[in-house]
């Protein structure tokens, strides 16, 4: 369980003195990654770039329905 | 049929999609290269035990961590696009993107997370050797993620190793190892992968050049030229002979886009390989396409018959085979695989009335013909030429294709004398002397990018109209949601990514002024 700990503990120092002692690029690619990752997840997928099926239809069996009518139909 | 989709809408997704993977390929060739570059400086300063070495590496590992975090997650878009818009290719691939792409996923996530940390926060804090094998297992682990994506995209290009449920309106994969060895995913993965060591060595010997130029850090660039030089050197010989390998798969697995590669409209033995060529749009038509006759052309006679069918008596088909048939060669006219594949689809249709029907029986038997070997390549080989409206419609722009292949192939001869010429001078010693091939060097940075993108432009353009081939043509696999979204989103993606390309630039040009610590 010590050993464990201690595993965790230098794991987390490790991170932690990257994060701080960190370089001026480093420091604005952390921010660049942040922002890009908050407009991809949260703007486009939530409001742009939800699943079209998903959206649509609630089981496999549906969508199975739905593409297999594309199919045909197209 | 064809007609009867929203074109406008196929064009804007199409156009989405090009945009977001043109951008995405700007940053990934550059991880693939640098890190085995890095991992090879640094193994000498492993070996050596020479600092010079360590600054060095170092140097480089900041402009590779640049480019890795602004890249990162650039591809996930490209998921999102598949979900949104081409909703109907994304059920209809089943798991066979699914599997490629999880892999990918959680070898990516264990890679950024760990090794990729220990490269830029270990310094000191773990064993030399420790530091070293993460810098390797990141330069791997990079290049192995890129493979996922590319059997992926490769089995678009040649679909194996699965069988189309009808019930699920699926495919399914039967063979991973089909799927994984395809033929077209390996040669596809190692011309890509060599194409971004060139592109990285290219990177390198350009900004060592920019030193050299500024009289500055004369040790980092001597050894990093050395380095790129000879890797450099290496990978463009590698990316000729699987470029080559490439073509040669091509033609028997795609050949209407390896004819418009060439411009081939007659199909001949003996056919030569154009070297230089201008085309131009004659009166003369394939269906109610125009044909491109050559203004001029330089030939290598007889090349493209060695290349393809291995001796000058080799026939290879041109576009008015592959389009109307040619029996004497065994080519079936696109007609033919329409009807068959029409055959297939209305078989699909009464599957689908026979399960209202409840009629289990006929439904059974119907979705047993689907797993039935010779159903399978006599008639659902043929399936996506069922939504095509004219035979000529499996002809790609092939004004685009013959030109950018063309571009390509001269880029790729052109990286091979510019890593000689390198050597050639580092190794006279000569290097100050020549200026003028230092800013040729600085200059050839962008090169790679162009010749990469212009792969990828043939190798997604030439495929038209199929987004798989012979399976799906394009105007199948689109979502049916208003064009006016896909164009908004569009406007967001140009900015979004150009914002994203300008901070890389500027962070990369303040780097690289800065030089490396002393």
């Amino acid at each position: 369980m010590n050993i464990l700990i201690s595993a965790v503990n230098r794991l987390f120092r490790f991170y932690h003195d990257g994060f701080r002692t960190m370089s001026w690029w480093g420091k604005r690619v952390w921010i660049i990654i942040l922002i890009k990752l908050f407009v991809i997840f949260i703007i486009l997928k939530i409001f742009f770039f939800r699943d079209f099926l998903q959206k649509k239809y609630e089981t496999d069996e549906q969508k199975s329905e739905y593409v297999l009518d594309q199919l045909i139909s197209k | 049929m064809i007609e009867n989709v929203d074109l406008t809408l196929v064009d804007w997704s199409r156009a989405q999609f090009a945009l977001t993977a043109i951008y995405h390929w700007l940053f990934v060739p550059l991880t693939l290269g640098l890190s085995f570059i890095i991992a090879m400086m640094e193994t000498i300063y492993v070996r050596t035990g020479n600092e010079e070495w360590k600054r060095i590496t170092r140097f480089w590992m900041t402009l590779f961590g640049i480019n890795f975090a602004i890249g990162i997650a650039t591809g996930i878009i490209l998921e999102f696009e598949f979900g949104t818009n081409w909703s109907n290719y994304s059920w209809f691939v089943g798991d066979i993107f699914g599997a490629p792409l999880a892999i990918e996923g959680i070898l990516a996530f264990f890679l950024e997370s760990t090794f990729v940390a220990v490269m830029f926060f270990g310094w000191n804090k773990v064993s030399k050797k420790f530091h070293l094998l993460s810098s390797w297992l990141v330069a791997i682990g990079a290049n192995l993620s890129a493979l996922w994506i590319l059997v992926a995209n490769g089995w678009m290009q040649n679909p194996v190793g699965m069988i189309f449920n009808p019930e699920t309106a699926r495919n399914e994969m039967v063979s991973f190892w089909q799927v994984l060895f395809n033929e077209v995913a390996v040669s596809k993965f190692l011309h890509t992968i060599s194409s971004g060591f060139l592109l990285a060595s290219m990177f390198v010997l350009g900004i060592s050049a920019y030193y050299l130029l500024r009289k500055r850090e004369d040790f980092l660039a001597k050894r990093s030229i050395l380095i790129a030089g000879i890797f450099g050197l290496f990978s463009s010989l590698l990316v000729a002979y699987t470029g080559d390998s490439s073509a040669r798969t091509l033609a028997k697995t795609q050949p209407v886009k390896f004819a418009a590669f060439e411009a081939l409209y007659e199909g001949r033995q003996n056919a030569g390989l154009v070297a230089i060529g201008v085309l131009k749009e004659s009166d003369r038509k394939l269906g109610e396409k125009a044909v491109n006759d050559f203004v001029f052309k330089v030939q290598i006679p007889g090349f493209l018959s060695v290349m393809t069918g291995g001796n000058k008596n080799a026939y290879v088909p041109g576009l008015y085979d592959l389009v109307n048939g040619n029996p004497s060669q065994g080519i079936m006219p696109v007609s033919e695989k329409i009807t068959r594949g029409r055959t297939a689809r209305d078989l699909l249709a009464e599957y689908k009335v026979a399960k209202q029907n409840n009629d289990l029986q006929k439904a059974g038997g119907i979705s047993g013909m689907f797993r039935d070997k010779k159903f399978i390549d006599d008639y659902f080989r043929y399936f996506g030429y069922s939504f095509l409206g004219k035979p000529e419609e499996v002809v790609p722009n092939v004004k685009v294709t013959f030109y950018t292949f063309h571009l390509m192939v001269m880029l790729g001869f052109y990286f091979i004398l510019v890593f000689a010429m390198a050597l050639f001078f580092l190794f006279r010693g000569t290097l100050f002397k020549n200026r003028w091939f230092l800013w040729v060097a600085l200059f050839s940075i962008l090169l790679p990018y162009v010749a990469g993108e212009m792969g990828w432009v043939l190798a997604e353009m030439g495929r038209q109209p199929w987004i798989i081939q012979d399976l799906m043509p394009a105007s199948a696999a689109v979502s049916q949601i208003g064009s006016g979204s896909v164009i908004t989103t569009f406007i967001l993606f140009a900015v979004l990514f150009t914002l994203l390309l300008i901070a890389e630039v500027s962070i990369m040009i303040r780097q690289i002024k800065l030089g490396p610590k002393h």
